[in-house]
């Protein structure tokens, strides 16, 4: 049985936009779900203030639906785009553009219930400081969304980019890799940031006075915890720009779809554990603010520990690409 | 397209490489960003030990660490001995 190029890009791209939403879909239910379990909780413990409380879940929720929405638009336009150009890497690109937004949705939906969560307790606990709680709340939560806005990106490369004239023998494996590698290192990198978001909304409602401390040792943890979605961002990129001297072997392009998968599961436990670092981080500056500069020094030197699986991978991932 | 014995096997070694260091690196990197939280919990509730809590936090890691070295050599072992 023969298939013709447009029948396997319809399979390519359905395929890939079911993906891009069943996946999609699941990190950011579960995010909003835990937050509105808190709110109600909150309400629960204060509930002359349940108006601010659920207005604010709102608002958390809102913040964490839109890696889920990144997931529809890409699902939408694998499914009703008309390619310009057709061809067998076509459609592994396709397929990859949804592999990698449906998993770059799953760390980001998570990540960004835990700060919209913390800040329901929070304002159940201190009202009086709700609106800090709501600015910290949104710029926490905004920098999680950073790894599903990558995955989203490289998703955009791979459905719009042409690849007319590149072979097919290993560019299937480096489109289908480069989706791979953003979107699984994006899960680590959306669940840690989310981590550190969360302490940090908690330890502003404990120790209002602390919020300058807070949300600057917040934002370094997070920036600490997305290099390894940066690193994926990397990879993904070295692999739809380098060009591929065509091969009659599966093993270059086996190679290049293996540098793809190396570096995405590698990314995501450093990402998970430089925000747990960074969520003690966070916690503890707030309960001992005299002692902000030896936490801020031992998350950095943890984080760096933490960090070097991931620096592993990058080193197997660019073997893998331009040595073997 | 025929692919050769030779080929396959290749590309199997490429591909365990890659699944043994992503996955491997997965567990080093959750385990010791743990050991990193409660260091800090600890200098926060003790800061005077300070030194001794990051001492202690980085041999812990080290130990962590190993199975993620693991990991690696094997990786390296499938894509340039095997």
């Amino acid at each position: 049985m023969a298939l013709d190029v447009i029948t396997v890009m319809n399979v390519a791209a359905f395929l890939g936009g079911g993906f891009a939403m069943g996946m999609g879909a699941v990190g950011a239910a579960i995010g909003e779900g835990y937050t509105a379990s808190q709110a109600n909780l909150a309400v629960s413990r204060n509930p002359k203030i349940s108006g601010d409380i659920f207005k604010n879940m709102l608002v958390g929720q809102a913040v964490a639906e839109s890696a889920s929405i990144f997931a529809l638009v890409i699902a939408i336009l694998l499914l009703f785009l008309n390619m310009p150009t057709s061809g067998y890497i076509q459609a592994a690109s396709l397929l990859g553009a949804g592999l990698c937004m449906g998993f770059g949705a799953l760390g980001s939906g998570v990540g960004s219930g835990f700060p919209a969560a913390e800040t329901c307790l929070g304002i159940a606990r201190q009202p009086s400081v709700s609106s800090r709680l709501t600015t910290n709340m949104l710029i926490g939560s905004a920098v999680c969304q950073t790894p599903a806005i990558l995955s989203m990106v490289v998703s955009l490369l791979l459905l719009f980019m042409q690849f007319q004239g590149i072979p097919f023998q290993p560019g299937w494996g480096a489109v289908i890799g480069a989706g791979l590698s953003t979107g699984l290192a994006a899960i680590g990198s959306g669940y840690g940031g989310g981590l550190a978001a969360g302490a940090s909304c908690e330890g502003i409602s404990r120790n209002p006075n602390t919020v300058a401390n807070v949300t600057t040792i917040m934002l370094v943890g997070q920036a600490v915890a997305q290099t390894s979605s940066i690193f994926g961002l990397l990879i993904s990129f070295i692999l739809i720009f380098k060009s591929f001297p065509e091969s009659q072997a599966l093993s270059p392009a086996v190679a290049l779809l293996s540098a793809g998968i190396c570096m995405g599961f590698g990314g995501i436990g450093p990402g998970i554990g430089n925000g747990a670092a960074a969520q003690g981080a966070v916690r503890w500056v707030a309960r001992n603010v005299d002692h902000a500069a030896d936490l801020m020094r031992i998350m950095l030197v943890g984080q760096a520990v933490s960090q070097s699986t991931a620096i592993y991978a990058m080193v197997v991932s660019l073997v893998l690409i331009f040595v073997l | 397209m025929a692919i050769e014995g030779a080929d396959l096997i290749k590309a199997a070694a490429f591909l365990g490489a890659g699944i043994s260091m992503g996955l491997g690196a997965i567990g080093p990197g959750v385990g010791e960003g743990m050991v990193a939280a409660k260091a800090c919990e600890a200098i926060g509730r003790n800061p005077k030990e300070a030194g001794l809590l990051t001492r202690t936090m980085l041999v812990g890691q080290a130990v962590s660490e190993s199975t993620g070295i693991y990991s690696l050599v094997i990786a390296l072992l499938l894509l340039f001995v095997v």
